[in-house]
């Protein structure tokens, strides 16, 4: 056998090994990847930024754990950048593992918001945020597209209570909070087609201003909705919630993280790189034998 | 971090190093990892849709009645009726009355179809033609600078593309002459499409690998070595722990050799 | 009859009415849209998803009755299960455990928290982390410039895989090309597979509501 054949059958485990310790290295090397921002990222953050103390941002938690890697560092990010800047919160969690996500962040992010902090050059001093008053967590309900319909018409169809089982009409936030009229924009980080009834049955049939957070697998598919101005912003896979991150001046794990991304994606680019040479000698050994 | 929280810290690391033990090869600290979440999930899954979902959007809107009334004396008695019709699923188990699981199937499906019906046809087909349907910026053909998407030659590419990749799809027409060329230019611009989602996975896939060389980094080795003061408590037990999940990996490594070693000596 | 064609009439006559509904808000049609559609028929679907459990503890089950191979694992797949499913309803007072039915303490509950934080979130993305081994193996020994169009995949995919870079320069042009990239040509493809996939599914729903397609009942 000659040196590309062998290659070629080398163990996949081998390259698994690779992998594991070129990520490893890389998170325990100490460098910065820069961030670069671009326009679809930095709407987002400036249609927040706009926004007065008291206006209602709706954050729509639609993931699982598995892809919490791309998606939490937003939602912390999001809900920190709401918290700090007296922005009130609405959340809701309409995939199966979504509502575990979102009780998360909320202790996570309340607990943060405690803290002096200073962002952007702003000196933010600690603050409590209380349940029903900062922030309304309408918790999981099946059939988001039937849900995300029910919301249009009133929040109080499809919830009744809120996640912790309080009535809605109780909690001071939702006074006056009948349908999306009265939220500034929604936020979805979905991972999966929840994104897709946000766009068809959201905003298409109640008109409101919408942006996603997305995986880095979705994330391509939804530059056409943003041309025709159905969304106003996306964020997708961990470069965009870096981006968020830097943006908002809140280093968290994307940030964190992008060591790893860098130098794997430059082994991957290395394999690729590799496997081609190996193919294209094979193939000249083949067609010169052929001859 | 408390030494409870660093135990339960020490198990989800004991579950994740179990999981990785796979692309080694199947074994039992992987599958028992496996069914173990699965349960969880799944349980989760009955706690959440029963709280968040059956309790406040039925029971508690029956509950002002006595359900030795059924619930008929409830003020909104109605709420019954989607009960009942939820209750009717369950005939499925049975071979005689599975019939009766396709009235509340009907209305479900009914339902979800008719809404698709405008609201697809609106918001994903015609919304997107109208914003391909612009005028071409002419007047500034070139653009300014490297790669302006402002630009009307980009405009000319994404109106063009469009088409030529709707016309790939159209398979009623054999793609020859006129419409072949155009179905070949229409596969190039899907190709660099793909292309750009294949990036996006690339770091997706790594996103997802990188997340736990984070958890097991910072949330759970630091904490176990007490790294640059990050945990003015910790103690011996932080260790015990972090030695503990660590030795049942090491046993299980040394159990696979002596096991491939042994099969060596039998052969 | 009743076993058959009175489903699918119902069908028709709500698929009908949902779609003729968006085009006439009307005051009694937006009733029933808002009472019917969107109140009733998630609380009936929460039945249809418990289907759904009810099997996985059902297979898991018989596995452990019959003792088919592995059954030890579905013994820690309803452990798992059960527990977090006592934790979901038992709150701890005091000294002693009540079930809360009605009220959704549990869900704030120590132990419902932990378990889910530090099982199913570790077990879930773990899992799918693994991926991330699999695409770099694929990249190893499948993702070959043969021709054309994989050398046009494979252009684009590198390009965006290299808009972060710490080398001075290489980093700002590919982040321009990359951005280029998907506001045009990606744009262009997407749109036209939204367009296609727009048109596939009003064209699915159509004949789900017109009866034409009727394989999701099921026979019988």
């Amino acid at each position: 056998m000659d040196m590309f054949a062998k290659m070629m059958a080398l163990d996949r485990r081998w390259v698994f090994l690779t992998l594991a310790i070129v990520c490893v290295v890389a998170y325990g090397l100490t460098f910065e990847v820069p961030i670069l921002i671009n326009d679809e990222v930095q709407s987002i953050y400036n249609f927040i930024d706009t926004l007065k103390p008291g206006q209602i941002v709706f954050i729509a938690v639609d993931y699982d754990p598995s892809n919490q890697a791309e998606l939490q560092p937003m939602l912390y990010a999001l809900m920190e950048q709401c918290f700090r800047k007296d922005l009130k919160v609405i959340i809701t969690a309409l995939s199966q593992n979504g509502p575990g996500m979102a009780d998360q962040a909320i202790r996570d992010v309340s607990d943060s918001v405690k803290l002096d902090r200073t962002y952007n050059g702003v000196n933010y001093p600690g603050r409590t945020v209380e349940r029903g008053k900062d922030y309304v967590f309408l918790g999981y309900k099946p059939y988001p597209s039937l849900i995300i319909l029910g919301m249009g018409q009133n929040f109080r169809i499809p919830f009744p209570t809120d996640y912790y089982g309080t009535p809605i009409d109780s909690l001071p936030l939702m006074k006056g909070v009948i349908n999306y009229d009265q939220v500034a924009c929604v936020i979805s980080l979905a991972a999966g087609n929840i994104a897709d009834m946000w766009i068809a049955d959201g905003q298409g049939r109640y008109n409101f201003k919408l942006a996603f957070g997305l995986t880095g697998v979705m994330g391509a598919d939804y530059y056409p909705y943003l041309s025709s101005k159905q969304i106003f912003g996306i964020m997708a896979g961990q470069y965009g919630a870096a981006q968020y991150e830097k943006l908002t001046d809140n280093k968290g794990m994307a940030q964190d993280g992008m060591r790893i991304q860098l130098l794997a994606h430059w082994l991957i680019i290395l394999f690729i790189i590799i496997g081609n040479i190996g193919f294209f000698a094979s193939r000249r050994k083949l067609k010169e034998q052929g001859k | 971090m408390d030494f409870s929280t660093f135990l339960w810290t020490s198990f989800a690391a004991f579950l994740t190093l179990a999981i990785f033990s796979f692309l080694y090869k199947d074994n039992p600290l992987y599958k028992f990892a496996e069914h173990l979440f699965v349960g969880v999930s799944a349980g989760y899954f009955v706690v959440i849709l029963f709280h968040n979902g059956l309790s406040p959007n039925l029971l508690q809107r029956l509950s002002d009645g006595d359900w030795y009334y059924l619930w008929l004396n409830s003020l909104r008695p109605w709420y019954i009726i989607p009960g009942i019709l939820g209750i009717l699923m369950f005939s499925r188990f049975s071979k005689k009355w599975a019939w009766v699981s396709r009235y509340p199937m009907a209305i479900y499906i009914g339902i979800a179809a008719g809404v698709a019906i405008p609201l697809e046809m609106t918001n994903r087909v015609l919304r997107q033609m109208v914003a391909s349907m612009t005028p071409i910026n002419w007047g500034n053909f070139l653009g300014s600078g490297y790669l302006d998407i402002a630009s009307g030659y980009s405009e000319v590419i994404i109106l063009t593309g469009a088409v030529s990749a709707l016309v790939y799809f159209f398979f009623s027409t054999p793609h020859r002459g006129a419409i072949g060329g155009i179905a070949k230019y229409g596969i190039w611009i899907l190709m660099l499409g793909f292309g750009a989602t294949f990036g996006f996975t690339v770091m997706n896939r790594i996103s997802l690998f990188a997340n736990r060389i984070q958890f097991l980094w910072v949330n759970w080795m630091k904490n176990a070595f007490n790294v640059k003061g990050v945990n003015p408590q910790a103690d011996t037990s932080y260790m015990l722990a972090f030695t503990v999940v660590a030795l049942i990996f090491v046993g299980y490594v040394v159990w696979e050799i002596m096991k491939k070693f042994r099969k060596a000596e039998t052969a | 009859m009743h076993k058959r064609q009175l489903p699918f009439i119902l069908v028709f006559i709500f698929g009908a009415f949902m779609a003729v509904q968006y085009f006439m808000p009307h005051e009694s049609s937006e009733f029933i849209y808002e009472f019917f559609a969107l109140d009733w028929v998630p609380i009936i679907g929460i039945f249809a998803l418990a289907l759904g459990i009810w099997s996985l503890i059902k297979v898991s089950w018989d596995k452990i009755k019959h003792r088919r191979q592995d059954w030890q694992y579905s013994v820690v797949l309803l452990a798992g299960l059960f527990t977090i499913i006592f934790f979901g309803f038992f709150v701890k007072v005091g000294e002693h455990w009540e079930f809360r039915f009605m009220t959704s303490d549990g869900l704030q509950s120590y132990m419902f928290r932990h378990l889910f934080d530090y099982i199913v979130i570790p077990g879930q993305a773990t899992v799918f982390s693994l991926l991330a081994f699999y695409i770099a193996s694929a990249s190893y020994r499948a993702f070959r410039a043969r021709n054309l169009l994989a050398t046009l995949l494979l252009s684009a995919a590198l390009i965006m895989m290299l808009r972060f870079s710490p080398i001075p320069g290489l980093g700002e042009y590919m982040s321009k090309t990359a951005t280029w990239l998907l506001n045009v040509p990606n744009l262009a493809a997407k749109r036209a597979i939204i367009i296609g996939i727009g048109l596939g599914m009003v064209a699915t729903a159509m004949k789900v509501v017109l009866g034409i397609e009727r394989g999701y009942m099921g026979k019988g």
